[in-house]
Parts: C-alpha cells; structure tokens; sequence
C-alpha cells in the first residue's frame, strides 16, 4: 500500500491546488530565465542573421548598435576595393514610431544594399524579397502588417511585400527592411516648411559670406535641392558591412582598412560583444539578478509549502508510529509526496509556460541547459524540505497520536 | 508472579511502576509503584476516577510512554526498564500489541478497509492477503459494508469496531483498549468485550480495559480499580462459577488470578 498516493488521493483537491500554485510559481522561474535568455539572444540576433565578417563604422567609435556612427555613402565603394573584400553592403539603421491604423507602429528601419541586396536571405514566411529599388518594404511579422499592406513613412508610401518571421532588433521591435536608399528618405524627411527654412536659412548664410555676394549664381542654387548641391555630402550611413573572401583571415583584411584614419573595423564578434556589453548589459543584468531573486524566493516558498505539508500530517505520522510502522515507510512518505509535488510542479510550469510564453510581446526561450538547471534545484529543494520535514516527523512522539 | 498452567509466563508483567510527568512546581505523580499481572487468557479492567492514572498505566504498557521507574515485561520477555527500552518499541509495537484508544485511532487518509490492512502489510503480510484478511475482520465486526468508508464518514461506533479489527489484525499478545465501548451501544459493547474475551482464549493473550461501563463488568476475569495513581483494589472472578462471586483484595500483588 503506497501510504503518499492514497493520502494524495484522500486530499485530492488540495494537493491538486498546491501543485497548480507550485507550477505557476515555477513557470514564473522559468520564464524569467527565457526572458533573461531571450534579451541576450535578441541582442546579437540582427548581428547574426546579417552574417559581415566585418563592421566599418566611424572611427573611434563603437557603433552603429552601441552609438551612433556616421559614414559617408560612397565609403562602401573604398572598401571594395581592399584586397580580400569580395562584398560590401551600405548599412543604414535607425528606428521611427509611425501611427499606422489608429495604432502606433515602431518600425527598426534597415536598409539593403539595393541592388547588390534585395533581401534573399531574410527568414520570409510569405511574400518575396525586395524587387524594385523603392517603395517595396518587407516586414517582420511582430510589426503586425499584411502581404499587401500599405504603409505611409514620411512623404512616401511603401508596400508589404514580404513577411520575416523573428527578425527584431535589440529593443524587440520589428524590423522593416527597404532599400537603403529608401531607408534614408525616411530617416531625413523633412517636411515642406522645414526644407524652406532650411534653405532660407542657406541663403542667409551665403548672403553673409564675400562668395555669396561677388557670385550671384551661388546664393540660386542655395535654394535649390540638397542633391543640386555638390558641395554639400549626400546623407550618411551608419556603417558598411565587409564579406571577406573565403580563406582570407577577416584580421588582415581588418587591418589594412583600420589603417585608414577616418574608419574603425570591428569584426563580428567584436560588434557582438559590442552589445552585448553595451546595450542591453543593464537590461541584462537587472533581468538577471531578478531572475536569481526569484528563484531564491520561489525555493524557500516551494520548501515552506512542502515542509507545512508534512507538519500537518504529524498526528497521522503520531498514528502510523504507534501501529508500528518503521521510519522508512514515514520517510518514504514524505519525500515521495515532495517529489511528485515538485515534479508535477515542474510538468505544469512547462506545459503553461509552452502555452503562455509564445503570447508575450518579445521572446521568451526556454533553454534546454536552464531547463534542466531548473529541474535539479526543483529536485533539491524537495528533498531538502523534505529532510525537514522528515526531521520533524522522527522526533514525534507515538503517544503524541492521543492527543 | 503467578501463572496459568498452560502458559509459562504471564502476557503482561509490570512492577514497580511509576509515572512522573514534568518536574519542580508542575510535578505530577500520576502512577505510584503499580505492579500486577495478566495472565495469558486473561481480561482484565481498569477502572478508576478521572485522572487516576488508567490511560498513564495503559500506554506505559503500550510502550508509547515511557515510565519514570519500573519494569514491564509481556509475554515473557522484558521490554522496559524505567525510561529504558530492552528492545525496539515500535517494532514490538507492530507484532504483539493491538491499540484501540477513545478517539483518534484511525489514519484520516485511508479507507477503513485500508486502516486494517496497513497493519497487517506493516507486519510483512502481502497486499492481497492483507486486503482479504482485513475485509474479513470488518465483517467479523459487522462494518463490512463500510470498508471503503473514509474514518470521517464513518459514526463513532464503526470507527471504534474499524480500530478493533485493526488491533486484531496481527493476532498480538496483548491487546489494549481505552473505553473501547464509550461509543457503542450496550450490546455492541458487548460484543465487543465478547470478542476480546475470545480472541484472548484463543490466541492465549492478554488483554487490559479501561472501562467505565459498569454493566458489562462480568466479563472481566479480573478488575483493577484505580485511585490517585495506584491500584487500589483488585478483583478476581472465582473461575468455578464464572457469574458468581468475586473476591477482593486490596493488595494487588498478590491477587490470585486464574
Ligand atoms: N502529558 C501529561 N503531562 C502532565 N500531566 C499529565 C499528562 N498526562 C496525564 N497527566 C496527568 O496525570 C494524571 C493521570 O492522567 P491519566 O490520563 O492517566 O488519567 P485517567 O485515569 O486516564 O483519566 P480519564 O478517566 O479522565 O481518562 C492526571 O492528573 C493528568 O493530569
Ligand atoms: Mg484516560
């Protein structure tokens, strides 16, 4: 007669309710260890699935993730032509918050490399890459959007013509791929009134300087377009992104380019490590110390639950003494009903968290390491609690059974 | 010590027996030097006002309440000396001592079919003869038909006779009952007291009662009565006419017992 079952089975309702709270308790655990996974996984994700062997950003600084880096356009053009470098791509990268629909829409804007990218090697779940160089934009599936969808940025229009799955940036928004070009006119639109001041304000200054007054035709094409302008740079990009050749070291083509005054090379990992460190540390560590916290908290709640488990059944322990039973039927008892608890515990948080997690706004993964990490300190904790207990059951005395 | 032919020692021998609880200011003497004996076959009753020591006496010998002083022996065999014990109580407990007390007696979490069996599995008895002995107990005690009863569903009375079938279970020398009838019905009671007078008989027993149902007093081969902590009295029915006279005698000790 196994005495834990056929207490369970008598205190059914109990047990199931305690076991429900230990597994919510414990999918809470879990899921703030796949959020902590999640931050960290997110963060090198974009860096990942970009896949340069190198990043050249401005020099001296960490960018284009860490802080913001600008470099000219044509700079990507320099690059080409170090030996080793079989492939160069403009990277243009900020973020806008639109209203799209009545709802907001933040949108981790990335510009391809039209036309030497058009987006083959986005994840697409539907739809198709990028096949004109304007217009077109394909959209992560977090950003809500449609095949079809037309989306006005700026004084443009773009169309959804393709859908990513699990393409976000370090902050979880969405990304939305255009061509870069594209990508530029949404990130320096200005509107109507801004460009006349702003060519006013152009004028003003030509107006002020000897060439303005001795060259008429100059303070006309001050107000003119910027792209009239030569003189004036068109805008910048953040960074431009190296495919070495296979075979080469992607270190000594780094070099030769870091030689170059106006430029840093950061190589993949090292832009990895950039953000990690940078970022999202902060989000990381607070996640992460949180995450300890709880797991703490849940095992002293989870080692309290399981020890009044057994001091209320001590006058039955009084009881089962007095007829005779050994110590080991007691204690086989005890840690029996800790361990179904626990494990049953553990059963509910993975099969509520499978449910749940996918629901949340940024991913949550479960990790098989965490998972299992999990498992042990669960596994822990319940013997633990049960040695307490188990303590507490052997100094009962029988006659403690009349009482 | 005294005792019947058939046997050669008595089920229960206890002497000297003193029982002290707490100390300084809180001290409580609640069993004096008792000494007597319960032959193998025999019944007998404690009787004796609220708080004269019936229960203390009844779980020393029960081995869950350790005397202060004194020795107790069943079937022969010492068990106790003072607070020491001779030999592994609870394991005793399982083979040679039947428990029904007042209350309290079954585990709350198994059925009463399954109160009985646990007592006979303890005792190495297989789930399968554990579970047809056990239904032929309850029907024995005529609660067969609440085997798989909760004790929580069950009246004071049929939890009593569950708590009886279970003390039977492993056919033990001694058997020791506090007010096992406070809950029955006068017949029920009686049957009760009927029972253990067999299962003594027949399993060349011991059984101690505490009683305060003066009307099923005949049963007893012997009555103790109890006052402040020690026996003062003792009555041995004549075995010759077993509804005749009794004798008395203020010192236990040597009471004649049959
Ligand atoms: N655990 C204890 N601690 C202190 N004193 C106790 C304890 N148990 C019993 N006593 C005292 O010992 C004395 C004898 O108690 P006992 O329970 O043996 O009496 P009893 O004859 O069974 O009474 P009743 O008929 O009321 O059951 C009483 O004075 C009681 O207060
Ligand atoms: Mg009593």
């Amino acid at each position: 007669m196994n005495l834990a079952v056929k207490d369970i089975r008598h205190n059914l309702g109990r047990f199931v309710l305690t076991t429900i709270g230990v597994g919510m308790l414990l999918m809470i655990v879990m899921g703030m260890g796949g959020i902590y996974r999640g931050i960290t996984e997110d963060a090198t994700l974009l860096i990942d699935k970009l896949d340069a062997d190198l990043w050249v950003v401005q020099r001296g600084t960490r960018g284009p993730f860490a802080e913001v880096s600008r470099l000219p356009t044509n700079l990507a053009d320099r690059v080409a032509t170090v030996p080793g470098v079989t492939q160069t791509r403009r990277f243009v990268f900020h973020t806008v918050q639109r209203q799209h629909n009545g709802k907001p829409l933040r949108v981790a804007v990335l510009g391809l490399d039209w036309p030497t990218d058009r987006g083959e090697w986005l994840p697409l779940v539907a739809g198709r890459p990028l096949a004109q160089n304007h217009f077109e934009m394909v959209a992560d599936r977090t950003l809500g959007l449609a095949l079809g969808d037309r989306v006005p940025l700026g004084k443009e229009t773009y169309t959804v013509v393709g859908l990513t799955s699990g393409m976000i940036d370090s902050g979880g928004n969405g990304l939305g791929f255009f061509t870069a070009a594209d990508a530029q006119t949404i990130q320096f639109d200005l509107t109507g009134e801004a460009v006349r001041l702003e060519r006013a304000a152009r004028v003003g200054r030509v107006d002020r300087i000897d060439l303005g007054r001795t060259q008429p035709p100059l303070l006309e094409r001050a107000e003119g377009e910027t792209a009239a302008i030569p003189a004036l740079a068109p805008p910048a990009i953040s960074a431009v992104l190296v495919r070495v050749q296979p075979g080469t070291d992607p270190r000594t083509v780094a070099a030769a380019i870091s030689g170059w005054a106006d430029v840093s090379v950061h190589t993949q990992d090292e832009e990895r490590q950039l953000m990690l460190s940078g970022p999202v540390e902060k989000a990381k560590l607070q996640i992460g110390l949180f995450r300890v916290l709880l797991t703490l908290i849940s095992a002293i709640i989870m080692a309290l639950i399981l020890y009044t488990l057994t001091l209320d059944k001590l006058h039955d322990i009084a009881l089962l003494k007095l007829i005779g039973a050994p110590n080991r039927v007691i204690l086989g008892m005890i840690l029996q009903q800790a361990l179904l608890l626990g494990a049953m515990g553990f059963g509910i948080a993975y099969l509520l968290g499978q449910w749940l997690f996918p629901r949340f706004p940024r991913r949550v993964i479960l990790m098989q390491d965490d998972l299992i990490q999990l498992a042990v300190i669960v596994l822990v904790i319940s013997v633990l609690s049960s040695v307490l207990g188990i303590w507490k059951a052997m100094r009962v005395e029988p006659n403690e059974a009349l009482s | 010590m005294t005792s019947t032919t058939a046997a050669d020692t008595p089920a229960i021998e206890v002497r000297g027996l003193t029982k002290i609880y707490g100390s300084g200011n809180t001290e409580v003497v609640a069993m004096r030097d008792v000494t007597l004996t319960v032959n193998r076959g025999e019944v007998v009753a404690l009787l004796g006002p609220s708080g004269s020591g019936k229960s203390t006496l009844l779980t020393a010998v029960g081995l869950i309440n350790p005397p202060t002083a004194g020795q107790i022996a069943i079937g022969g065999q010492p068990v106790m000396d003072g607070p020491r014990d001779l030999v592994n109580l609870r394991t005793f407990r399982r083979e040679h001592i039947g428990f029904i007390f007042q209350k309290s007696n079954l585990i709350p979490f198994l059925t009463a079919r399954e109160n009985v069996q646990i007592a006979l599995e303890l005792n190495g008895e297989t789930s399968r003869a554990g579970r047809k002995r056990a239904l032929e107990l309850l029907d024995y005690l005529g609660v067969a038909d609440r085997a798989d009863h909760y004790p929580a569903m069950l009246s004071g009375g049929q939890q009593q006779r569950v708590a009886v079938a279970r003390a039977l279970a492993n056919r033990p020398q001694v058997i020791l009952a506090d007010e096992p009838t406070a809950a029955l019905d006068s017949q029920r009671g009686r049957q009760v007291m009927e029972l253990f007078r067999k299962v003594a008989h027949e399993q060349g027993g011991g059984v101690i009662v505490v009683t305060h149902d003066q009307r099923s007093l005949d049963v007893f081969d012997t009555i103790y009565e109890m006052e402040d902590g020690r026996v003062a009295r003792a009555t041995t029915k004549v075995q010759a006419s077993p509804h005749g006279e009794r004798v008395s005698n203020a010192e236990p000790s040597t009471a004649r017992q049959t």
